[in-house]
């Protein structure tokens, strides 16, 4: 099943035709993107490297947890909403930007590790949120979230340039991994 | 004034190679930007706490203490990496007007961090007045947030 037709469908609504040639909305919408990053990526660094056992060593690995996630939260919201808009957009070069969809997989993990860290060790952060160095899923789940939003940094950053867009010579694996369709548009 | 030399930059060998390469200047933003995550945590956890959210059971100089050694390392990172992407487009920087206003910022942001808010940050807060550690708070976040926009507008600018 391809979404190609729905983001065609968006593409040609009035809204992602205005945000997409605005002269002001679109860059104000990417730089509240980019900046967030301080915000919301910052705070999950922060408390990876507590469960890293690296920063905040004398601190309870649950305070850090319970101070940092509002903010994480609040960072999040934006970054979805924001996120989201460019999407709306950009929608189907985005679609088909092999670097979106790396990003989108990455995110699912990241998702995923966080999912697994919450229903799983944290549920026991009463016996080991004191200490310095967290157990080893604790650390396991820190050095995936560092990796994993790392990647999403760098591929959103990569979407912009076009060294693997449809509308240019590609090869067949590149066509594939792109969804890119040989009908002229 | 400073134009012959901007665009000097540009024809040394690291300007000349970044330039040309296809993919040089991605992948230094690339840097440029896991940086940034880094150096906003490290400046927020701290300006948040001064504001009195966040960390609020540990001391302001606590979270300051463990806050710095990431702001100096990220913000030695973006100063390298930003010296390189600066000197593959310098002209371009010279007639844009958020370079300037980032640079601004960022030499005022410097010497504001390293000194006045080193100096609130990790002194004893039952010493200092609520106020002023909001207001160097507030001063923080507002230079370093000139740095960033200013940054990310040089993108949008011609």
């Amino acid at each position: 099943m391809s979404l190609l037709p729905f983001c065609e469908w968006l593409a040609s609504t009035s809204g992602s035709i205005a945000l997409h040639e605005s002269l002001y909305m679109y860059p104000l919408v990417e730089s509240v993107h980019v900046l967030t990053l301080c915000l919301f990526v910052g705070m999950s660094v922060i408390l990876d490297l507590r469960l890293l056992g690296i920063v905040f060593r004398r601190v309870p690995a649950s305070e850090v947890i319970d101070r940092i996630i509002p903010w994480m939260v609040g960072g999040f919201v934006v970054m979805v909403i924001s996120g989201m808009l460019l999407f709306y957009a950009i929608p189907i070069r985005s679609y088909q930007n092999i670097f979106f969809r790396l990003k989108l997989i990455a995110l699912v993990l990241a998702g995923l590790n966080a999912w697994t860290f919450h229903s799983g060790i944290h549920r026991k952060v009463g016996e080991w949120g004191a200490a310095a160095v967290p157990p080893k899923r604790a650390r396991v789940a820190g050095a995936a979230s560092l990796a994993l939003w790392a990647v999403i940094v760098v591929c959103g950053r990569m979407i912009a340039y076009n060294w693997f867009d449809c509308d240019m010579p590609q090869r067949p694996l590149v066509k594939w991994a792109a969804g890119c369709v040989e009908k002229p548009r | 004034m400073l134009l012959p030399y901007f665009q000097w930059f540009e024809t040394t060998t690291i300007g000349e190679w970044i330039k040309n390469s296809s993919w040089a200047f991605a992948v230094i933003e690339s840097v440029h930007l896991l940086a940034l995550s880094v150096i906003g945590g490290a400046v927020l956890l701290v300006d948040l706490r001064l504001l009195g959210f966040g960390m609020k059971r540990q001391s302001v100089s606590d979270v300051a203490r463990e806050a710095w050694p990431w702001l100096v390392v990220s913000l030695i990172v973006m100063l390298v990496t930003g010296f390189a992407l600066f000197v593959s487009e310098a002209t371009k920087c010279y007639y844009s007007t958020p370079f300037w206003v980032k640079m601004t910022s960022l030499a005022l942001a410097m010497v504001f961090t390293f000194t006045v808010r080193r100096k609130v940050s990790l002194a004893d807060e039952h010493d200092m007045r609520p106020a002023v550690l909001k207001l160097v708070a507030l001063v923080s976040l507002t230079l370093w947030f000139g740095v960033g926009a200013g940054g990310r507008w040089i993108g949008f600018s011609g």
